[in-house]
C-alpha cells in the first residue's frame, strides 16, 4: 500500500432488483457519477457503488422502482470512537493531505432546540381563531423603525419619511445562494417563486445574472469579501443589499469557488476571468471593526441614495448577541443570523461540524439583548439555518425573528436529496452544478411551482397555528415567548431561550 | 498577461488629469464642504454634479464617500483631505485630489481614474476591477487587495513612494506599480495579475508561490504606459518615476490555482 492507495470503503451500496428491472437504462441516463453503466454482450447494467453519493435521482426516476440505496454493509469495529466515518476521514486525509470538503449544514447530532419548544393553543378563554373564516395577517415589513413616528393628524400622513422597508407577504424568504454554487435555473426558480409569493430571494455573493434582473424587485444583492459582481448598477438594481460577514455552514472562513466551475456565464456575472479560482477572503478587508462595518453600510447607502435597506448577515457564534448589538448601532436595517445546522454552501467538514452555535439560542439571545438595550426596533431580525417546516418558522418568530429564510428546504422542494456532494459539481438534480446537460434537468417554472406550493402550504399551517393561539397577525407573534414552552431542556437553556418549562 | 485584448486603463488617468475642472473646461460647479457631515457633503456634491460635469470641491475635511459611484463624463477636483472610501464603486468618473487621501481610496471601483497628489491610507483599490489609481507618494497597508481583471478591463494602481505591508494580497488580476519600497508579505495569496517593483524584494521576503524576475519584453509596454501616466500627472511635483522600464522587476503568481490541491471531497 502506497500513499495513493484508496482504502476508503464505499459509503453506499446500490441494489438493483433484477426481477423488476426491465433494462430501460433510465438509471444510466440519470447518473452523472457513472454509478450505472450499460454493458453490451450480454446486455446488462453494471453498478459501481463506490461512485454513488446517495442523491437518489435514479431511485426516484426508475419506472419500475427496481433500485434502492443502502448503507455499505461492512460492519463497524464496534467502537464508538473509531466509527467508520471517523476512520474514512483519516484514510482520505492520509491519502491526499487535503482539507476535507463537504456541503450543506452540519449533519452531526447536536441538539435541535426547535424540537424542544412546544407551541400554545387557546382553550376556553381567549378563543382560537379559524383562519378559514377570519382574516389572518402574514404580511411583515423588514427595515429600521424610527424611534418616534411623527404624524400630521389633520392630514393623516407621516411627517418624516420612514427608513426604507421591504414588504413580505409571507414571513419566509429564500437564503443567499450564488450563481456558481447553484445553477442559473435554480436561481431563476427562486426568483419566480419569490415574485409569485410576494417575498425575496437572494442572489448570493456571485453577482446578478442579467436573466434575473426582471425579478430584481424581489432580490437581495449580496456584498461579500470578494466583491464579485458588485458595482453601482448591481446595488441599485436589487430591492435590498445584504453584506455577508459570515454564513452558518462555515463561520469565520471565506469561500472558494474552484476554477472549473467558472464558465463563461459565471465569469460574466462575477466579473472575473473564466477558469480562475474565485476566492472570497475570510474577512472583508475594509472591515476590521464595528466602525468599519458602519463605513461599508453607509458606502452602500450613499451608492443607492438611501433608498434600499441594508442587511448584515452573520453566522450564529458565541458572542452573537453583543455583535448584533453593535450591528444594530452601525446603521444596519436588517440583521440576519444563520445557524450552523443550516447552510447550502460547500464548506470544510471540520468547520461545518465544529464551529458555530444553534440558531435558536443565538436568535433568542440577540432578540433579548436588543430589547434590553432598547434598540430592538432599530433593526429587523431574520433567522435562517435549519428551518425545516412551518412550526420552525412559528417558533423562530416567537423567539424574536421578524422573518425566516429558507435555503435547504427550498432546494429540497426542487429535488435536492441532501447528498451533500454539492462541491463536486455533478448534481444530478440540476441544482448545484453548471454542466449544461444537468442544469437542463431543472426547469425553472416547474421548480418554482414546487417552491411556491411549499411556501403556500407552510403559510396555511402558520395561519392555523397562529389561529390556534388566538393570534391573528405575525406581528403579534413576534417575540411572544409566552406562546412557547420548553421540554427536555435544562435551566440554562430555558434561561437563554427565555421560555418557561412545559406545565409552568 | 499582456495580450492585446486587454486595454490598460492608463490612458484614462491621463485623460482625467487633463479634463479635471481646475485645468479649465466648461460648466464647472463648485462646492465648499467645511465641516459638513458626509451625508450633507455628498448631497451638495451630487447636486452640483447634476448641473455640471466638472465640480471643484473645496475645503474637504475627511468627508467619506466623495465621488461614490461617479459615472463616466463626470469629474471632481478635491482640495483638502477627502475621507475614507473616496471614489467607492467609481463608475468611470475622474477624481483628482490636491492633497492626501485616507483609507480605501477607490474601494470596489469599476472604472475611471483617481489621481492623488499626496499620499493615501490603507486598502486602496480593494477589489477594483477597472480604472486607474495614481498616487504621487506612499500608500498604507493592503493596497490593491483582491484586485481583479475581467473582460478587457485591467485595473492599475501606481504608487510613487513606499507601500505598506500586504500589498496585492489575494490579487486576482490587474497591475500594481511601486516606485519605492513595499512592506512585508507582498502578494500573499496572489493568483493573478502582476506587481512591478523598481526595487526587487530580497529572496527571503518573496512569499511562497510567487516568482520575482526582471520584467520581460511583454511587460514593458504596459509598465512604460503607467510610468508615463504617472510622470505626466505629477510632472511639476518632482523627478519622474520612470527611468528605464527594463530595469524594473515583476512579481507574479506561479499558479492561477494556488489552492487547487487544498481540498478533498
Amino acid at each position: 500500500m502506497d500513499a495513493t492507495t484508496n482504502c476508503v470503503l464505499p459509503r453506499y451500496r446500490v441494489v438493483r432488483d433484477e426481477a423488476a428491472c426491465t433494462g430501460c437504462a433510465q438509471c444510466v441516463r440519470s447518473c452523472a457519477n457513472g454509478v450505472h453503466r450499460l454493458r453490451k454482450d450480454p446486455d446488462r447494467i453494471v453498478i459501481n457503488s463506490r461512485a454513488c453519493v446517495n442523491c437518489q435521482r435514479c431511485v426516484v426516476f426508475c419506472p419500475e422502482l427496481a433500485l434502492t440505496i443502502r448503507p455499505w454493509p461492512q460492519v463497524g469495529t464496534g467502537s464508538s470512537t473509531w466509527t467508520a466515518e471517523a476512520m474514512a476521514d483519516i484514510a482520505k486525509q492520509a491519502q491526499t493531505g487535503a482539507v476535507l470538503l463537504s456541503s450543506m449544514g452540519t449533519p452531526a447530532p447536536y441538539p435541535i432546540y426547535w424540537d424542544h419548544l412546544l407551541l400554545n393553543a387557546s382553550q376556553v378563554t381567549n378563543p382560537s381563531i379559524d383562519p378559514l373564516r377570519e382574516p389572518m395577517e402574514t404580511r411583515v415589513f423588514l427595515g429600521s423603525r424610527p424611534e418616534i413616528l411623527k404624524i400630521n393628524e389633520r392630514e393623516r400622513r407621516v411627517v418624516e419619511p420612514l427608513p426604507p422597508q421591504l414588504k413580505l407577504d409571507v414571513p419566509i424568504m429564500f437564503s443567499a445562494m450564488s450563481f456558481g454554487s447553484i445553477s442559473l435555473n435554480a436561481q431563476k426558480a427562486l426568483a419566480l417563486a419569490a415574485t409569485e409569493l410576494g417575498t425575496f430571494f437572494n442572489v448570493g455573493e456571485g453577482g446578478m445574472h442579467c436573466d434575473l434582473e426582471p425579478f430584481a424587485d424581489h432580490a437581495f444583492a449580496q456584498v461579500a469579501s470578494g466583491r464579485f459582481g458588485v458595482d453601482a448598477h448591481y446595488l441599485n438594481t436589487a430591492a435590498a443589499i445584504e453584506i455577508k460577514i459570515g454564513q452558518g455552514a462555515k463561520p469565520g472562513i471565506g469561500g472558494h469557488l474552484p476554477g472549473e466551475k467558472i464558465n463563461s456565464e459565471v465569469s460574466r456575472t462575477r466579473m472575473i476571468p473564466e477558469g480562475s479560482d474565485a476566492i472570497s477572503p475570510a474577512p472583508h478587508h475594509d472591515i476590521y471593526s464595528i466602525e468599519d462595518l458602519r463605513q461599508l453600510i453607509f458606502s452602500i447607502k450613499e451608492a443607492t441614495g438611501y433608498r434600499k435597506p441594508v442587511a448584515v448577515k452573520i453566522a450564529a457564534v458565541h458572542n452573537a448577541a453583543a455583535i448584533a448589538s453593535g450591528m444594530a448601532r452601525t446603521g444596519a436595517d436588517i440583521i440576519v443570523v444563520d445557524g450552523f445546522r443550516g447552510g447550502t454552501g460547500a464548506a470544510p467538514k471540520r468547520i461545518r461540524d465544529a464551529v458555530g452555535i444553534p440558531v435558536e439560542l443565538a436568535l433568542a439571545a440577540i432578540d433579548q439583548r436588543l430589547r434590553d438595550e432598547g434598540i430592538r426596533s432599530m433593526v429587523s431580525l431574520v433567522a435562517s439555518g435549519s428551518i425545516r417546516n412551518s412550526a420552525d418558522v412559528v417558533r423562530a418568530i416567537a423567539l424574536g425573528a421578524d422573518a425566516c429564510s429558507i435555503g435547504s428546504a427550498a432546494l429540497i422542494a426542487m429535488g435536492c436529496h441532501q447528498c451533500r456532494d454539492c462541491s463536486s459539481g455533478r448534481c444530478n438534480w440540476g441544482i448545484a452544478t453548471q454542466r449544461a446537460a444537468l442544469t437542463a434537468r431543472l426547469r425553472p417554472e416547474e421548480a418554482a411551482e414546487r417552491v411556491v406550493n411549499l411556501v403556500r402550504a407552510w403559510t396555511a399551517e402558520i395561519q392555523e397555528m397562529m389561529g390556534g393561539m388566538g393570534i391573528n397577525a405575525v406581528d403579534s407573534l413576534r417575540g411572544n415567548r409566552l406562546m412557547l414552552r420548553g421540554v427536555g431542556l435544562n435551566e440554562k437553556e430555558l434561561d437563554i431561550l427565555g421560555v418557561k418549562y412545559a406545565g409552568e | 498577461m499582456t495580450d492585446a485584448t486587454h486595454t490598460l486603463d492608463a490612458g484614462k488617468a491621463e485623460a482625467a488629469a487633463g479634463t479635471a475642472a481646475l485645468t479649465g473646461g466648461t460648466a464647472t460647479g463648485e462646492v465648499t464642504l467645511g465641516l459638513a457631515h458626509f451625508k450633507e457633503a455628498n448631497e451638495q456634491v451630487r447636486k452640483a454634479l447634476a448641473s455640471a460635469d466638472a465640480v471643484v470641491v473645496r475645503d474637504a475635511n475627511a468627508q467619506r464617500y466623495l465621488g461614490c459611484a461617479l459615472p463616466a463624463g463626470k469629474s471632481l477636483d478635491i482640495l483638502g483631505t477627502p475621507g475614507n472610501d473616496l471614489g467607492c464603486y467609481l463608475d468611470g468618473g475622474a477624481i483628482v485630489v490636491h492633497g492626501n487621501g485616507q483609507d480605501q481610496v477607490g474601494n470596489t471601483m469599476n472604472d475611471g481614474a483617481i489621481v492623488v497628489h499626496g499620499r493615501i491610507g490603507d486598502a486602496a483599490g480593494y477589489a477594483m476591477r477597472g480604472g486607474t489609481i495614481l498616487v504621487r507618494g506612499d500608500c498604507g497597508w493592503r493596497a490593491g487587495i483582491h484586485m481583479k481583471e475581467y473582460a478587457g478591463k485591467r485595473p492599475a494602481i501606481v504608487i510613487g513612494g513606499d507601500a505598506g505591508a500586504f500589498l496585492g494580497e489575494y490579487m486576482a488580476g490587474g497591475v500594481i506599480v511601486v516606485g519605492g519600497t513595499p512592506g512585508d508579505y507582498v502578494g500573499t495569496g496572489m493568483h493573478g495579475g502582476v506587481i512591478y517593483l523598481r526595487h526587487p524584494l530580497s529572496a527571503e521576503s518573496i512569499m511562497d508561490g510567487l516568482i520575482q524576475e526582471l520584467v520581460g519584453d511583454e511587460d514593458i509596454p504596459q509598465l512604460a504606459a503607467l510610468l508615463a501616466a504617472y510622470d505626466e500627472a505629477f510632472a511639476s511635483e518632482g523627478p519622474p518615476l520612470g527611468g528605464d522600464p527594463g530595469s524594473w522587476y515583476c512579481l507574479r503568481a506561479a499558479s492561477a490555482r494556488p489552492y487547487g490541491g487544498l481540498y478533498a471531497h
